[in-house]
């Protein structure tokens, strides 16, 4: 039976809003990111240290940041003794399989979250003024710019909000994806004005 | 006193003639025309509905709530108590003031008798919101908050200036003044074009900071349309509502000018002072042609010199003082106004419009003394239309009140001040008892500065233009205190307090009869305060009203609390965008367009879209969900159970944390096993239950119900963090990592075995009975793409759980339903689970529980371990309470006839041998034995079945009892929990 | 809204955040060595305070860490957030 099938296909929860680009005027686009794993590790410590070595870099301890990896993703800060990292090219669960070898027998963890969440970009002139719709976190260039993340509230979606420039005009964010059409529809609304204008 | 008509002022006056010849800020090379009451009208852009009314002569807006007496303009802004429209054109908006409403081309409106009507359409309008974030917050943009804002924009401070009025200028547009030696507008206009030009500067217009809140929480409504009508532009939000966050704010929100009370003092025409002084130099309008002004301060005169030269006749300035102020006196001399000290008016006459003030000599002895001095004396009557009053100012406290500042009567104001300076709250000019330009201009700028350097800004000073000299204070006369004129005949019940809630000093007095003595109470009882004005101008008179009749200090008196909003703020506007489908988010598995295209019928399980049944043409609820359950129980069904509550649970101590947490042992779980668990409370009730994955010596896989799956992680971390940390263990969420698909029914090993088997897959699964048994696990690939299988049965059946990275999780759900169309697989929702669940007994948490059900309860003490030292809820097992026999316990009920669906919630009692429900009248209320859970119809069992908590159930196993359904006693028999299959034969297929 | 400092990501909305109620009433270290009456002290009784009152948050929206606070029960106002492993700070 299987030689009549295609292969398995990744779907994505916004296949069913090709327009949002559009609607948000260019703002809003989707990330295709190949692996992220949530890993877990005490800092400083040997779990970090082993982590640190197979993402090439070490992991951010500044509560709201994130760094970037040598293999061009990221490592966001989540918690004291918890990170998210991105990275654009690797398989997800081999991902996890390796920083778990790291950590694991130093009492840290990884799992792989690469369905859990999706990554929207967040760029252009309009783009503070579509987060300051629906986000109380203060995305001003002299208090929020690149390297900056925080874990919070846009609309009634929980997001991981990173800054990108330090200009204000790029961000990324981070959505659980069951969450990622309400977040889209809440975006596309959001830019009615900017779509009119 | 008659009530003798006379129109002979409105009627001699043509229509339109109240408007000045030039003057004003209105744009007068743009008409604007408008329906009020059925009659069309032109008025000029920049017009209010009031201004534009009273400019043809229309002072009327319509009648009061109870009395029906009627309500004209009584102020030139939010402090108007009287003049209440309904717009019902562009689209119905209900209880708005004729003094804020701005006239565009195609307005209808009408006016209202103390309420309005909502509109029985949809609102197509938008509403929306923005977070702003500055150093500093200025309320108000008047002379002071200019002055702030202006400072605050120099030294380089992110800024708000956020103002209610269509343009800046506060009471400036109102006036005549000069700063620098020119027309102090022209002083505005630069320095809103500064502010313009600054990159840190925020000025909304037409936005009212309404409500000030904790930590320089502030909350904003913008009128971003309302102006424009029928020409607002498509897309942009009518209003919107900013959220500011403000590390400090002043407050320059300027002072409302205040009433006297006195007899038939609500009459249309009668109107505060400085407000006629505003439709004056603001409009271009006269408020009447023939003037009274009665006042009890300086500020009048201004007013009355000002409507003199502009060529209305003043009849007279009343004033209740010995002594007029020198200067105004002069002023008034030399313009031929009589002026009539120790005097003051006790009544009008009049029916629409005031016709005449009565004119008698002042009766100082007050309210408490009861009229006496002026008793007998027939008061003077003098023609007027217009009846301009002023008490003196009230400085607008609302803002600094919300903040929790404190206010201190100041008796020679004679209103509440700030008191405190708090320490992100500055209040500056009028709202903190400055009256004269210079002094609001410097303690604006002295705010600002204040509040800058204390954040650690540096400060760039603003020079302050300066003002027309003041007259000199020799010249002038300290303000007269009067709350009320007392009726020369002793009749308080048209001496009107709340002119828009018909309350009268009257019922001020009933209330203190009744013994209230808090203006709160006061309120309460009266109505005072409460209308669309929040007792603006009624407030303090009666803080002093009551003062005076109690022979109180104003003081010790009180005012009643400031709460938000500042003014009224419509719903929509409120709930913004967070309506139609983004009012609550809708949370979607990987397989929801699959399930909108199978034509699914949805269930909301919290945020969730989960597909409840699906319905094949022609079906309803009932037949589809037959169907659906036949084809699990016979065939093959699959589910979407990618909604469960996943947490992924890493570390060494992992298993430690699960045995403390879950009633029985999971350290003892071997890899590559599954585990039924359940979780309590420390008081011993069941919280959440699910299955646990052992994927790894080091790890597991916690499954929760969905609607438990973030209370649970919460759970879980609460627990190790705040007592555990010891524990080296690390929780996450993984919920949407892992589509999970129930497979079930005795054809599924045949679909499993199709996708996944040695057939399959490249590296298959030999699903037999032996290689893959019940409650295990096995990890396996398809396509390159790793795949769980569990052999999990939430039904009795033959069952397998498919779990998959949720970027695949449609395509392998689309292979499980290719390999399943030989066995017809069928697609149910969850309502078949639901049935599929309750034929076995296995409860839902949430819904036959309640929070005080144990597991022992529910007939599940093999969950609860007695080899563990101790677990969450271990020790609430013994207490006494959860040992007594007769608690309910989860039992099966099955109606005897076969029939009957019991209705979910439906009480229990005892079975009665007459089948009759006894009447409570006779025998008392019946014993409630428990409730009805859970109730479907099963396909199998071929009848209605129930689960039920009844008390002690267990024991009553085989026993009959009733349940009234709409009137009549059900008769059913009480069974075990457990209907279908018993022996648990089906589950290995 | 109120502002609650995270001592992890610093200050946020309230709605960012989960109340968790007293701070400080540790579980016992043996449930089963205590009276009923005992037992029902730790599980329903705890402290009513008028003033300062230390209680546990939790930043459910950023960090998911638990933390305590300790707040004014009359203004509401927060005088202090700290880890769970800190003591309770000395407050006025």
């Amino acid at each position: 039976m299987a030689d009549t099938l295609v292969p398995l296909q990744r779907t994505h929860p916004l296949d069913a809003r090709p327009s949002l680009t559009e609607a948000t005027v260019g703002a809003v686009r989707v990330v295709d990111v190949s692996a992220q794993v949530q890993v877990r590790a005490a800092v400083p410590g040997p779990a970090a240290d082993a982590l640190a070595q197979v993402i090439g870099a070490p992991l951010p301890t500044r509560p709201g940041t994130w760094t970037p990896t040598p293999a061009g993703g990221r490592i966001v800060w989540l918690g004291p003794d918890e990170w998210l990292v991105v990275d654009p090219s690797a398989p997800s669960w081999d991902l996890e399989a390796r920083l778990r070898a790291a950590a694991a027998p130093h009492g840290g963890a990884a799992l792989d979250v690469s369905g859990q969440r999706v990554v929207l970009s967040l760029s252009g002139e309009h783009a503070r003024d579509l987060l300051a719709a629906g986000c109380a976190v203060d995305t001003h260039p002299s208090v929020f710019r690149r390297g900056a993340a925080a874990q919070t509230l846009l609309g009634q979606a929980g997001v991981i909000l990173l800054a990108l420039s330090d200009d204000g005009t790029d961000y990324e964010l981070f959505v659980r994806s069951s969450f990622a059409r309400y977040l889209a529809d809440w975006l596309a609304d959001a830019a009615t004005e900017h779509r009119t204008a | 006193m008659s009530e003798t008509t006379s129109t002979t002022a409105t009627t001699a006056q043509a229509r339109g003639s109240f408007r000045t010849p030039t003057g004003g800020r209105v744009d007068r090379t743009s008409p604007v025309t408008f329906t009020f009451a059925g009659v069309e009208h032109t008025g000029y852009r920049g017009d209010t509905l009031a201004s534009a009314l009273l400019a043809d002569g229309v002072h009327q807006i319509g009648t009061s709530i109870k009395l029906g007496r009627p309500r004209g303009v009584g102020a030139a802004w939010a402090e108007d108590p009287s003049s209440l429209v309904q717009v019902e054109e562009p689209f119905p908006d209900p209880m708005l003031l004729a003094s804020t409403v701005e006239v565009f081309d195609g307005l209808v409106a009408d006016g209202v008798p103390g309420q309005g009507r909502l509109a029985d359409i949809a609102d197509s309008a938008r509403y929306d919101s923005r977070h702003l974030h500055v150093d500093l917050l200025v309320v108000g943009a008047g002379p002071a908050g200019l002055q702030a804002a202006l400072t605050a924009a120099r030294s380089g401070a992110r800024v708000a200036l956020l103002d209610e009025q269509s343009e800046a200028g506060g009471s400036l547009l109102g006036s005549d003044e000069l700063l620098d030696g020119r027309p102090a507008l022209e002083w505005v206009a630069d320095a809103v074009a500064e502010l313009a030009a600054a990159p840190e500067v925020v000025h909304l217009q037409r936005t009212t900071v309404f409500g000030v809140y904790d930590d320089g929480f502030a909350l904003a409504v913008e009128r971003r349309t309302d102006h424009l009508g029928g020409a607002a532009p498509e897309g942009t939000s009518r209003q919107r509502v900013w959220r500011v966050r403000a590390r400090r704010t002043v407050v320059a929100a300027g002072a409302h000018e205040r009433p006297v009370v006195f007899t038939d003092n609500d009459r249309p025409g009668t109107m505060l002072a400085g407000s006629a002084r505003t439709y004056l130099h603001r409009y271009g309008v006269l408020a009447g042609s023939r003037a009274v002004v009665f006042t009890t301060n300086d500020s009048a005169y201004r007013a009355a010199v000002d409507l003199a030269d502009a060529g209305v006749h003043v009849a007279a300035v009343v004033d209740t003082r010995d002594v007029a102020p020198a200067h105004w006196a002069v002023e008034l001399e030399r313009r031929g106004v009589p002026l009539r000290t120790a005097q003051a008016v006790v009544g009008t006459r009049g029916v629409e419009r005031v016709s005449a003030a009565l004119v008698a000599p002042y009766d100082r002895a007050g309210l408490a003394a009861g009229a006496r001095s002026s008793a007998g004396v027939e008061p003077e009557a003098i023609e007027c239309d217009l009846l301009l009053v002023s008490g003196g100012w009230n400085p607008a406290v609302h803002l600094h009140s919300q903040a929790r500042g404190k206010l201190a009567f100041d008796a020679g104001l004679g209103a509440f001040l700030p008191a405190e300076r708090l320490e992100d709250l500055l209040v500056a000019g009028s709202a903190a008892g400055t009256f004269d330009l210079s002094s609001c201009l410097r303690q604006g700028g002295a705010s600002a500065a204040t509040a800058l350097s204390e954040l650690g800004l540096d400060v760039t000073a603003v020079p302050v233009p300066s003002a027309a000299e003041q007259p000199p204070s020799s010249s002038s006369s300290a303000p007269d205190l009067v709350w009320v004129v007392p009726d020369p005949s002793g009749d308080s019940s048209r001496q009107f307090v709340d002119v828009q809630r018909d309350a009268t000093v009257a019922d001020v007095q009933r209330a203190l009869g009744a013994g209230l003595r808090s203006p709160e109470h006061v309120k309460r009882y009266t109505t005072i305060g409460t209308a669309h004005d929040q007792g603006k101008t009624s407030g303090v008179v009666t803080s002093g009203i009551i003062a005076e009749l109690l022979g109180a200090a104003p003081d010790a008196v009180g005012t009643t609390t400031f709460r938000p909003p500042y003014t009224p703020v419509a719903f929509a506007t409120l709930a913004g965008r967070d309506r139609g489908q983004l009012f609550d988010p809708v949370r979607t598995t990987s397989v929801h367009d699959w399930h909108v295209q199978a034509g699914a019928v949805w269930e909301d399980v919290g945020q969730w879209k989960r597909p409840r049944y699906y319905p094949l043409a022609g079906e309803d609820m009932e037949t589809a969900v037959l169907r659906e359950c036949a084809a699990a129980r016979t065939g093959v069904g699959i589910l979407d159970g990618s909604t469960l509550g996943k947490i992924d649970v890493q570390g060494p101590d992992a298993g430690v944390l699960l045995d403390r947490l879950y009633t029985n042992l999971m350290s003892s779980l071997a890899v590559g096993k599954v585990r039924y668990g359940v979780m309590c409370g420390a008081d011993g009730m069941v919280i959440d239950d699910g299955t646990v994955l052992r994927v790894a010596e080091d790890r597991f896989l916690v499954m929760t119900t969905t609607g438990g799956a973030a209370k649970i992680l919460e759970w879980m971390e609460e627990w190790h963090q705040t007592e555990w940390p010891e524990l080296r263990v690390h929780l996450a969420s993984v919920t949407e990592q892992w589509a999970a698909f129930p497979v079930v029914g005795p054809r599924s090993r045949d679909v499993i075995g199709a996708v996944f088997g040695a057939g399959g897959s490249e590296d298959g699964v030999d699903v037999s009975n032996e290689a893959f048994g019940f409650m295990t696990w096995q990890d396996t690939t398809l396509d390159g793409v790793p795949v769980r299988l569990a052999r999990i049965s939430f039904s009795g059946e033959l069952a397998w759980e498919v779990h998959v990275d949720s970027r695949y999780a449609l395509a392998v759900w689309e292979r499980l339903i290719a390999a399943g169309a030989p066995y017809a697989i069928t697609p149910y929702g969850t309502e078949t689970m639901h049935v599929l669940r309750a034929e076995k007994g296995y409860p839902i948490i949430g819904q036959d529980t309640d929070g005080t059900v144990t597991p022992q309860d529910l007939g599940m003490a093999w969950v609860v371990s007695k080899k563990k030292p101790d677990f969450v809820g271990k020790r609430s097992f013994a207490r006494a309470e959860n040992q007594r026999e007769d608690r309910k316990h989860l039992v099966g009920l099955l109606p005897v006839d076969r029939e009957t669906l019991l209705p979910e919630g439906s009480q229990i009692i005892e079975h009665r041998e007459d089948g009759v429900l006894p009447s409570v009248s006779e025998t008392g209320p019946v014993p409630m034995l428990g409730h009805v859970t859970s109730s479907y119809r099963s396909a199998y069992l071929e009848r209605p079945f129930a689960l039920a908590l009844v008390k002690g159930g267990r024991a009553r196993v085989g026993e009959l009892l009733h349940v009234p359904v709409k009137g009549r006693l059900v008769a059913v028999e009480v069974t075990s929990p457990v209907l279908v299959d018993p022996e648990g034969a089906r589950r290995d297929g | 809204m109120q502002m609650i400092k995270c001592p992890w990501c610093g200050p946020r909305e309230e709605v960012e955040y989960h109340y968790g109620g007293q701070a400080h009433v540790a579980y016992p270290a043996e449930p089963a060595a205590l009276s009923d009456e005992e037992w029902a002290h730790y599980l329903f009784f705890r402290d009513n305070t008028r003033g300062l009152f230390a209680e546990r948050w939790v930043h459910t929206a950023g960090c998911r860490r638990w933390f305590n606070a300790v707040r004014d029960t009359v203004t509401y106002r927060f005088h202090a957030t700290y880890r769970p492993d800190e003591p309770r700070p000395v407050t006025a």
